[in-house]
């Protein structure tokens, strides 16, 4: 019985309130028998929590084997690290000397223990440890990522909403239409069209590099439309699907004021499957960053990465995508735990 | 006996008739959807440009003509009436260039996507089917690789590879997999407890004969309307991994390509970079409208995808 202390009618002031507590519960009985398994054994939830945390270290290890067996694709990393015109006398030196020659097992042994004390060597053009030159790199990824998300949520949820509310509106369609647009664009062409239009052209803001917010808007907008879009359709539709509920005609019914009934009542249970949306989204836009960054030459990791691909700098390009992977890991560990507690259903599956 | 025949004369159709009438009510169903059948059309648009490309192209994809560089398109000052959408910085035809440009795009993102469907699906009937040590593996394959920021997968695997044409299909199949083996997987698991798999199994069916007669084409509308929206992204995907230049490499046309050289004539001719990531877009949007389509049409369920 816990539970109805969370629920979200708690504060609602009205004489029916008891009323919808049951009606609400009834309608979600599953949450309600969820809630107090855990209220009863919080034990289930340690157990969860320890084997998503185990869950996550193992993939943690399949992406350092990933990201080691890439460079070993070819057979030869020997060859592929070294100049184009070097003799073969001193590809075989360079070979011998990263230990090349060994077996497999034992070279990627060597390769898991440096990543453990995060050493993945030093970079073969700046000279400088590989992790060192991806961490300098990340605050600009995770701003920009972050500004684009922020960008994204901010025009996504209100416009998800006022599409629910006014179904089948002329707003409900331009934002749908808009929505269906930013799902089909490609992010580079967006990123070299915004900067045609407000840096070639109108001369608002710069096309490219890293300073004050004017550098940051352009990058955050291209980066964040296919996530704005993907965002407004799942809100818009996870918000149909709880004004359809009845509470929802029971809260309406005993006289609340729209506004509260939406924002009350409507919300926080539509929000549910938005937060597991943004999760992905985080992954999305990291990804997308690669490209956002090297199209606006913002001195993020992705950018860092590229650059490193297309100088065969093999040290920063596995530093990279391990660390990004990472990250991508830990948001989605979060993301998880965030979900359990709000939704106690999806819980233990 | 006589029975049998007043049931079956008064449909005198062939089969080949009644299959005809079945699409033609699918046909007559999409054409209601105006989404849809705008859809239809990018489609059929891109596939009928790309197979007939040498007929369609008014001019040569490649031949490089310098007397005509940087013509802009038809209305702006200066234009020549037959370069339609204008000439890029050799001199060559923008219109020819994206109708051959649908070449690449489609062989790539149509091969991708069939590999990584076949490769998905037979992960997700295997995972689902046998479950224990291979489901547990095959699924923490798919956590790993769902771990990458794909598109820095692709690149990196390129980038050692080498950008060849089969290297980029398999690489992008790769991508792709682990969305077809998570659906269906979840598919089997609910149909392995279903009546007729488990008369199937106390009929004495071999594991092979359950999976092939009556899993598989259970979960092959699911299939389908993953496959038409991973079209959508496999088509940005080879886009841009032409456009950073691990593509089909030049002098070959494609859309990616296109709009990299565009990048650096930005400020002096817009239309280079413009056309290529239009059509980009139409064609994804079209393909888009028909996944949507499709998949309220298959598969409600999938809504999130």
């Amino acid at each position: 019985m816990m539970s109805i202390n969370r629920d979200p009618c708690i504060q609602a002031e009205s004489p029916f309130q008891k009323e919808i507590f049951v009606l609400q519960n009834l309608l979600r009985n599953q949450t309600f028998s969820a809630f107090e398994s855990i209220e009863e054994s919080g034990r289930s939830v340690k157990v969860y929590i320890f084997r998503r945390l185990f869950h996550s270290i193992l993939v943690l290890v399949g992406i350092s084997m990933v990201v080691f067996i890439i460079l070993h694709l070819t057979g030869d990393p020997a060859a592929l690290m070294m100049p184009m015109d070097a003799t073969p006398e001193q590809v075989a030196q360079f070979r011998k000397e990263m230990g090349f020659t060994d077996p497999l097992p034992v070279q990627y042994w060597r390769f898991f223990k440096g990543t453990l004390r995060g050493d993945f060597g030093n970079s073969f053009r700046h000279s400088q440890p590989a992790l060192s030159l991806v961490l300098e790199r990340m605050p600009a990824t995770i701003q920009l990522t972050f500004a684009a998300l922020i960008i994204a949520l901010m025009i996504a949820i209100p416009a998800g909403i006022v599409s629910a509310i006014r179904r089948n509106s002329i707003l409900d369609h331009i934002g749908m239409t808009g929505a269906l647009l930013g799902q089909s664009m490609p992010v580079f062409w967006l990123g070299i069209m915004l900067i045609l239009i407000f840096s070639v052209t109108l001369r608002w803001f710069p096309s490219s590099g890293r300073g004050g917010i004017q550098h940051l808007i352009l990058p955050a907008i291209a980066l964040g439309m296919f996530s704005m879009a993907r965002t407004a359709r799942v809100m818009r539709s996870s918000m149909l699907e709880v004004l359809g509920q009845e509470y929802m005609t029971t809260a309406k019914a005993k006289g609340l004021a729209p506004p509260v009934v939406i924002l009350k009542h409507a919300l926080k249970n539509a929000a549910i499957p938005v937060v597991t949306v943004v999760g992905m989204e985080l992954g999305t836009l990291l990804g997308g960053a690669v490209i956002t960054e090297t199209i606006f030459a913002w001195p993020g990791v992705g950018r860092l990465a590229i650059q490193a691909i297309y100088n065969r700098d093999y040290p920063v390009v596995q530093a990279a995508v391990f660390i990004l992977a990472s990250i991508f890991v830990l948001i989605n560990l979060m993301v998880d735990l965030i979900y359990t507690y709000l939704d106690p259903r999806v819980r233990l599956g | 006996m006589a029975l049998f025949e007043s049931t079956t004369k008064p449909t005198s159709l062939t089969r080949g008739d009644r299959r005809a009438e079945r699409w033609g009510k699918i046909l007559r169903k999409l054409l209601e959807n105006k989404g849809a059948t705008f859809g239809l059309i990018m489609v059929l648009g891109v596939i009928v440009s790309a197979i007939f490309a040498p007929v369609l192209s008014p001019h040569d994809p490649i031949l490089s003509d310098v007397d005509k560089r940087l013509l802009p398109p038809i209305g702006q000052k200066g234009a020549n009436p037959s370069y339609l959408l204008g000439t890029d910085y050799l001199g060559r035809d923008i219109v020819s260039r994206l109708i051959y440009g649908a070449r690449i795009s489609l062989v790539v993102s149509i091969s991708a996507v069939a590999f990584s469907a076949i490769l998905g699906t037979a992960i997700g009937l295997v995972s689902g089917f046998f479950g224990g040590m291979i489901d547990s593996i095959f699924m923490r394959l798919a956590d790993v690789q769902l771990a990458f920021p794909f598109i820095l997968l692709a690149i990196a695997i390129v980038a050692v590879l080498g950008p060849s044409l089969p290297n980029i299909i398999i690489v992008m199949a790769i991508t792709g997999w682990v969305i077809y083996a998570r659906v269906v997987r979840a598919e089997i698991l609910s149909l392995r407890e279903k009546e007729f798999v488990i008369a199937a199994q106390a009929g004495g069916s071999s594991n092979g004969r359950i999976i092939f007669e009556h899993l598989l084409p259970n979960v092959i509308p699911q299939c389908i309307v993953i496959v038409t929206l991973e079209m959508a992204r496999m088509i940005i995907m080879e886009a841009a991994l032409s456009f950073l230049g691990l593509g089909i490499q030049p002098p070959t046309p494609t859309w990616g390509g296109m709009l990299a050289d565009g990048r650096v004539y930005l400020a002096t001719s817009w239309w280079l970079a413009t056309f290529p990531g239009l059509v980009i877009m139409l064609v994804v949007l079209g393909i888009n409208l028909l996944g949507n389509w499709l998949r309220d049409m298959l598969d409600p369920r999938l809504t999130q995808l």
